[in-house]
């Protein structure tokens, strides 16, 4: 682990009882969900963490418990070193808090993990659907939800296809 | 097909300010397709007169499911699918996966690999800087530019072809190293672009950079200061203009970049005129790492040996039993990273771009997620744009240099 | 003897009308500025002095559609841009042609998932498809000059 990261770490995971993993000179904690402001609110503020680098949401569809995790990275400009940090989530109705009070570059983010994923962020000023068209229905990145792929038109199947497929009319 | 969606007044009650629901402002949609947005941008703006009140942009028009659709194919398979997404910056999008993937698997690309990528990706971010330069003037009135600078950038793109076949998407940067070695005219050809390019910057820069047209348009327009910038994320040369000079190339470098030498511009004003020049300068410094690079360029191969997750020449494929089982297995099956997830940036021309991987022991990868700067650059305007005119607001998205397909993916 | 040769080289042709017609829009046709994606910036290439797009009269192009001919669709189309493009093609007046350009206009491309619609013809009637991921601008030439071509084969009462 990078010396300039111990002091960041080792008092997160005494503070909150985090997890540390470390995988190819990455450090990453896993910390309670409801703690991830006050987490954010540490490293900004004591440990001059000032960008939060990524924030983004994977989904263990098979497992319900716990069923998704949500991911930040955030990155200290003065000492050059990322931390990963994990916040695990339920399948049936996942929420968490939204860190836009702590980093505001949060916000469209939070709004896209919405619209793929479908976590809620309790707190977030306009939680709406970001990529897809507001009418759209289920949320894409799921593990669950098809990828949605037309099968190839060869000479044997074109008619079939084609019936299926609408046609702009003139 | 579905119904175009329409936004009533309502809907928007927590962005716009009261005023607008009593007529005293106008609501106007600058829409998906308007000459100057760059690529399919909505904004809708509140307008007081011809002074915006607030501005809230609009994105997703150009979602492509890329990252769930890159969950469905193999790693090799899905190199294809990286290069559409910064469309710009094509060799950019794939080297942080490649990165990403050699991070995950412990491959090690060799020397001569490494310098070349440096070069490729350096003339990429000429290619992406001079068609900003094309542009962006032009949306505000300079329509010269923009022949001068394709001319230059078609140089670029000749190279690019002589090395993959393709000019913009070449896929040619893989895990493991390159696709293959670089021809012998290679070298001729990019130091004819080192030769002619500082002469023609000086065509630009007598064009716009003391032009009191261009200076009025551009001074004191767009500000924005280094908090703000950290606070919201912006990186890349916006973030340079305000004065903090933080590069992913010198912070945490990649591909061996450190042992050029190379400074990196900074501005202190943080508006459109800052930008321009940090812009410019960024072009110099690049030719500077392209001909040190081209000097100390090693011999030696271009890919790395571990056949497990590289695939073998195919001259051994007919003398050796394991090239062709090893051929056999990427192909049909494709290679197993071990598990765990890594997250990896480099310097793009619109910020940092960073690829967060994980993979749970399968040929696929599990999740991949792009981190690309447009968003965050997009997500600031309101900031940078309040009070101005109208006829700011499309100087400022030009300055910005936003790609959508970047933050769209 | 026809009238031609009667008039000798005093200076006029006879042709049909509709050859007239369709000549003379072949030579101005202005595309509508709609680049999605990629292969918009390959469509500024060719609008650059590298490759003109000018001798074709293709000069400028028009942000309005209500000023403009033809449509190149060039770039992937996703589910929130389909409606808008629809709109834009119900604005521009007859006579209007649409060309798709590259591979993710013309059948999705290697997008084969449930954002991109697969084919910009499932949207609005297409001319002439141009392959290619992106189409280097000699591609979009000669899209060009097979449209120009079909434009010279039309007949009148095809635009009421």
């Amino acid at each position: 682990m990078n010396d300039l990261l111990k002091p960041a770490v080792e008092k997160i995971v005494k503070k909150y009882n985090a997890e540390i993993s470390e995988f190819r000179d990455e450090v990453t904690l896993l910390i309670p969900a409801e703690e991830n402001t006050a987490v954010a609110a540490i490293l900004r503020d004591e440990f001059d963490f000032d960008m939060l680098s990524a924030l983004t949401a994977v989904d263990y569809y098979p497992q319900t418990a716990p069923r998704f995790h949500m991911v930040y990275i955030f990155y200290s400009t003065k000492n050059k070193v990322y931390l990963n940090v994990r916040a695990a989530l339920d399948g049936n109705d996942p929420s968490i808090k939204t860190l836009e009070t702590v980093f505001p570059s949060a916000n469209w983010r939070e709004r896209e993990v919405w619209d793929l994923f479908g976590i809620k962020f309790d707190g977030h000023s306009d939680l709406r659907r970001i990529m897809m068209p507001p009418d759209w229905v289920g949320h894409p990145l799921r593990k669950d939800y098809p990828l949605g792929w037309e099968e190839v038109q060869f000479t044997f199947n074109f008619d079939e296809i084609d019936a299926r497929k609408p046609k702009g009319e003139i | 097909m579905r119904e175009i969606q329409e936004f009533t007044l309502e809907d928007l009650r927590t962005h716009l300010s009261p005023r607008a629901f009593t007529g005293e402002t106008v609501v106007l949609n600058m829409g998906p397709q308007h000459p100057s947005t760059h690529g399919v941008l909505r904004v809708i703006l509140e307008l007081d007169g011809e002074t915006i009140v607030n501005c809230i942009p609009d994105v997703g028009f150009l979602h492509t499911g890329i990252e769930k659709n890159m969950e469905a194919k193999t790693y090799q398979k899905a190199e294809v699918l990286t290069d559409r997404m910064d469309y710009m910056y094509a060799m950019g999008n794939i080297l942080v996966y490649t990165l990403a993937v050699e991070k995950l698997t412990g491959l090690k690309s060799p020397p001569r690999a490494d310098a070349i990528r440096v070069i490729l990706t350096e003339l990429s971010r000429i290619q992406s800087h001079l068609l900003w330069l094309g542009t962006s003037p032009m949306d505000l009135g300079a329509v010269s530019t923009f022949l001068y600078t394709m001319r230059e950038r078609e140089m670029i793109l000749d190279v690019f072809e002589l090395v993959s076949g393709a000019r913009m998407m070449t896929t040619y940067i893989r895990p493991g190293g390159l696709w293959r070695d670089v021809p012998a005219e290679f070298d001729g050809a990019v130091r004819e672009i080192l030769k002619v390019l500082p002469r023609r910057m000086l065509e630009y820069e007598a064009l716009l950079t003391k032009n009191p047209l261009y200076i009025d348009r551009t001074k004191g327009i767009g500000k924005i200061d280094t908090k703000t910038c950290l606070a919201w994320n912006v990186t890349g040369p916006t973030l340079r203009a305000t004065g903090m000079p933080y590069d992913v190339r010198k912070a945490n470098p990649y591909c061996g970049i450190e042992q050029y030498d190379f400074d990196i511009p900074t501005q202190t004003d943080g508006d459109i005129y800052a930008r321009y020049l940090v812009r410019l300068e960024e072009i110099r410094q690049s030719l500077r790492i392209i001909e040190q690079a081209l000097d100390k360029l090693p011999y030696g191969p271009v890919r790395d040996n571990n056949y497990k997750f590289v695939p073998p020449p195919r001259s051994e494929i007919g003398v050796s039993m394991e090239s062709l089982i090893h051929h056999f297995k990427l192909w049909t099956e494709g290679f197993t990273p071990p598990v765990g997830s890594v997250y990896t940036t480099i310097e793009s021309p619109r910020g940092e771009m960073g690829v967060f991987l994980e993979s749970n022991g399968t040929p696929k990868p599990y999740r991949i997620h792009y981190r690309t700067p447009s968003g965050p650059l997009l997500q600031a305007l309101p900031l940078m744009a309040k009070g101005h005119l109208v006829a700011d607001l499309i100087g400022i998205i030009g300055s910005i240099d936003i790609v959508l397909g970047d933050c769209d993916r | 003897m026809g009238l031609e040769q009667k008039a000798g080289n005093t200076g006029f042709i006879t042709t049909s009308l509709e050859s007239a017609i369709n000549w003379s829009r072949t030579k101005s046709m202005w595309p509508l500025l709609f680049g999605l994606a990629c292969c918009a910036i390959e469509m500024m290439a060719m609008q650059a002095s590298s490759y003109d797009m000018s001798r074709f009269g293709m000069e400028l192009m028009r942000a309005s559609p209500r000023q403009s001919d033809l449509m190149i669709v060039a770039g992937r189309v996703s589910q929130k841009m389909g409606p808008v493009l629809r709109n834009l093609y119900d604005q521009m007046p007859d006579p209007k042609w649409v060309i798709a350009l590259g591979d993710c206009a013309s059948c999705g491309g290697i997008y084969n998932n449930y954002a991109v619609y697969q084919g910009v013809d499932e949207i609005v009637p297409v001319d002439v498809y141009i392959s290619g991921c992106p189409p280097r601008p000699e591609g979009l030439l000669n899209g060009i000059l097979t449209l120009y071509e079909k434009v010279r084969g039309e007949k009148l009462a095809h635009w009421k």
